[in-house]
């Protein structure tokens, strides 16, 4: 397997070569043009490569900064003024604790949720000769077009009697189609024979899930996993609308409330006078605070994410 | 609702619905049958839809029943389809609205913006990214490019504003520039550049995911006939690598369409402010302060079906569309 990745990546490499030198034989001029070109892709590129981390960097920047420097306008790629101060002023918040905590709950019970709904719900219509199928589907892609907006499941969730509590958070929106639409594609790309090899064997339908078919489905459930769980933990309007108790509130809102202006740094242990001055500054721990999860899952969300996007585009 | 919608072409055209269930791969059995017998059979598969199918009644299918309090009065703590019928009340009444008009100029001005911006962008850096030969390279602008999608809106409205504050970083080199310094996140003209601008740096990464996935899947012995026939890099991009990609391209074109009228909705709600809402204010954040903040319910949601009912129909037209001229459709 391994030998023959690399025999096709040589091959290609080899071609791509060839496309270059036809070229560069073929004319001077051209390949001078060539190298232009290759220069502007690469300052290009470069430049989206900057653009992109910059504001990251100033973010950490400005968390480290005083408020002085930060006023002044003078941060942008380093800290000015070192201070560690207001990380020692979030970390010592304890409604900020109360809400990580939230979100790390709400994260959880989330995924988990979705992951039950959605592999069973993919399992099933991923089943090529299960009569309603083509409804099932439909059911679930007709809601990617059309939903029933704000008001509506404003109201419903209100009249559930969800509000001000953790369902309300994690139940509107349980099923991504999106993910489901993945997960069915990869169910049907499983052999048939090995599930009709167990169910010879005298599993159930049940059995088939969960001793064979699951068990050999660890990366799409790992990929699954980690989409929900970056939702979940950067997901911010469902709490909002719905959840008016601070207790209750996940790290987003406690951020967001600070953006809007509904919680100064007052009550996160400012004075009356630099309230105003410290804000960016406070913003941005909170920022990098919250951020930090979500980088140390990247590189596993990275490795996955794409062979996810490829398993649902990849159909033969 | 935080992750912005992407969808796997193929994905969506693999099983158009009313399709499925012929059983095209010729399994165990080959007819269907009768319910009774599908039951007795699949009991347990059926079992595992339950759940998930009342999920979509419960959270997608009785919202969308609950759109009929748009004609009828809506009392608060009463039922979720309303008290008694008023016809088109709320339709007249947001007809005669300005605010509302406004909002559905802005919400015209910045889906168009974002379709002319925010959708080329991801090819043309696709493109670029797979004209590079350092493969190493290509995969580090590739995991920074793609790090903007896996933040939360939230984050990302934080990073906005204190970039474009006065003392941020856009003032910074503006005043270094132009020794002047502009109030950005208040300034009612500066609220398109600085939406539309972060709209890019957001998605100009993870929306080329697609478009590469694509492009690997480029026969490289069309190159090589091209270049037989003269074709320089250029013309080897206009006719081999842009016709091999154009079904994705229209596909994702399509989808974007379908949500020209959802701008942005919790990135703006997020930014926007009463100073900037002449030209910030959007079709949902309009509905979201009437019936959210004011609590004229019915109202909002006859706002909110109408945006719906475009966008439906803009995704349907543009289907049809793309069906009847370029062959490729979504079902």
């Amino acid at each position: 397997m391994v030998k023959g990745t690399t025999m096709k990546d040589t091959l290609l490499k080899r071609n791509r070569a060839g496309r270059d030198t036809g070229v560069l034989v073929k004319d001077m001029k051209v390949s001078r043009s060539m190298w232009v070109f290759r220069g502007v892709n690469l300052v290009f590129l470069l430049a989206v490569l900057f653009l992109t981390v910059y504001p990251f960097l100033n973010i950490v920047a400005q968390s480290f900064s005083s408020e002085g420097f930060i006023n002044a306008g003078q941060v942008n790629l380093f800290p000015m003024g070192f201070n560690v101060e207001t990380y020692r002023l979030i970390l010592a918040d304890s409604t900020f604790w109360n809400n990580y905590g939230n979100t790390v709950l709400y994260t959880v019970v989330a995924t988990t949720i979705s992951m039950v709904l959605t592999t069973s719900f993919a399992y099933a219509i991923a089943k090529k000769d299960l009569k309603g199928r083509s409804v099932f589907i439909g059911i679930a892609v007709f809601t990617m077009f059309f939903n029933g907006g704000l008001i509506p499941n404003y109201v419903l969730i209100s009249s559930l009697g969800m509000r001000d509590t953790l369902w309300a958070v994690v139940l509107p929106n349980a099923i991504s189609v999106f993910n489901l639409l993945i997960m069915k594609s990869f169910f049907e790309n499983m052999p048939r024979e090995l599930e009709e090899a167990a169910a010879i064997d005298g599993l159930t339908q049940y059995g088939v899930l969960f001793r064979v078919v699951l068990p050999l489905s660890k990366a799409i459930v790992a990929t699954m996993v980690l989409f929900y769980a970056v939702a979940n933990w950067n997901s911010w309007f469902q709490a909002f609308l719905y959840l008016d108790n601070p207790d209750l509130f996940p790290v987003t809102i406690y951020l967001r409330n600070m953006i809007a202006g509904v919680t100064t740094a007052g009550s996160a242990g400012g004075t009356a006078e630099n309230v105003g001055q410290i804000a960016a500054n406070i913003q941005s721990v909170t920022i990098v605070l919250t951020v930090i999860p979500i980088l140390c899952v990247y590189p596993f969300v990275q490795k996955y994410f794409f062979s996810g996007v490829m398993l649902g585009s990849v159909k033969e | 609702m935080a992750m912005r919608l992407e969808i796997p072409p193929e994905a969506v055209t693999a099983d158009p619905p009313g399709k499925g269930g012929k059983n095209r791969n010729g399994g165990r059995r080959n007819k269907p049958g009768s319910w009774k017998v599908a039951i007795t059979r699949d009991w347990r598969l059926y079992t595992l839809v339950l759940l998930p199918l009342i999920y979509f009644a419960v959270f997608r299918y009785l919202p969308m029943a609950g759109n009929v309090i748009a004609f009828r009065q809506f009392q608060p703590g009463g039922s979720i389809f309303g008290e008694k019928w008023v016809g088109l009340k709320y339709v007249t009444l947001f007809i005669n609205d300005p605010s509302f008009w406004q909002a559905f100029q802005n919400t015209i001005i910045l889906g168009v913006l974002t379709l002319l911006f925010c959708f080329p962008m991801p090819i043309i850096f696709a493109l670029m990214l797979n004209e590079l030969r350092s493969q190493k390279f290509k995969k580090l602008v590739q995991t920074v490019a793609y790090l903007p999608h896996f933040m939360s809106v939230v984050i990302i409205a934080g990073m906005i504003l204190q970039n474009f504050s006065m003392t941020g970083t856009v003032n910074q080199v503006a005043n270094s520039l132009f020794g002047t310094t502009v109030n950005f996140t208040q300034d009612a003209g500066w609220f398109r550049p600085m939406y539309i601008s972060s709209e890019v740096w957001q998605t100009m990464g993870w929306g080329a995911i697609l478009y590469l996935a694509a492009l690997t899947r480029v026969d490289e012995s069309l190159y090589e006939a091209a270049r037989i026939d003269g074709a320089n890099r250029w013309q080897q991009t206009w006719h081999v690598t842009l016709p091999a990609i154009r079904p994705t391209i229209i596909t994702l074109l399509i989808l974007n369409i379908g949500t020209f009228m959802a701008v942005g909705f919790e990135k703006i709600l997020l930014i926007y402010n009463p100073l900037n809402y002449e030209t910030s204010d959007v079709i949902s954040t309009y509905l979201y302060r009437v019936g959210l903040e004011s609590s004229n319910f019915s109202y909002a949601a006859a706002i909110g079906m109408f945006e719906s009912v475009i966008g439906l129909t803009l995704i349907l037209s543009a289907n049809a569309i793309s069906k009847r001229l370029a062959g490729t459709s979504l079902w």
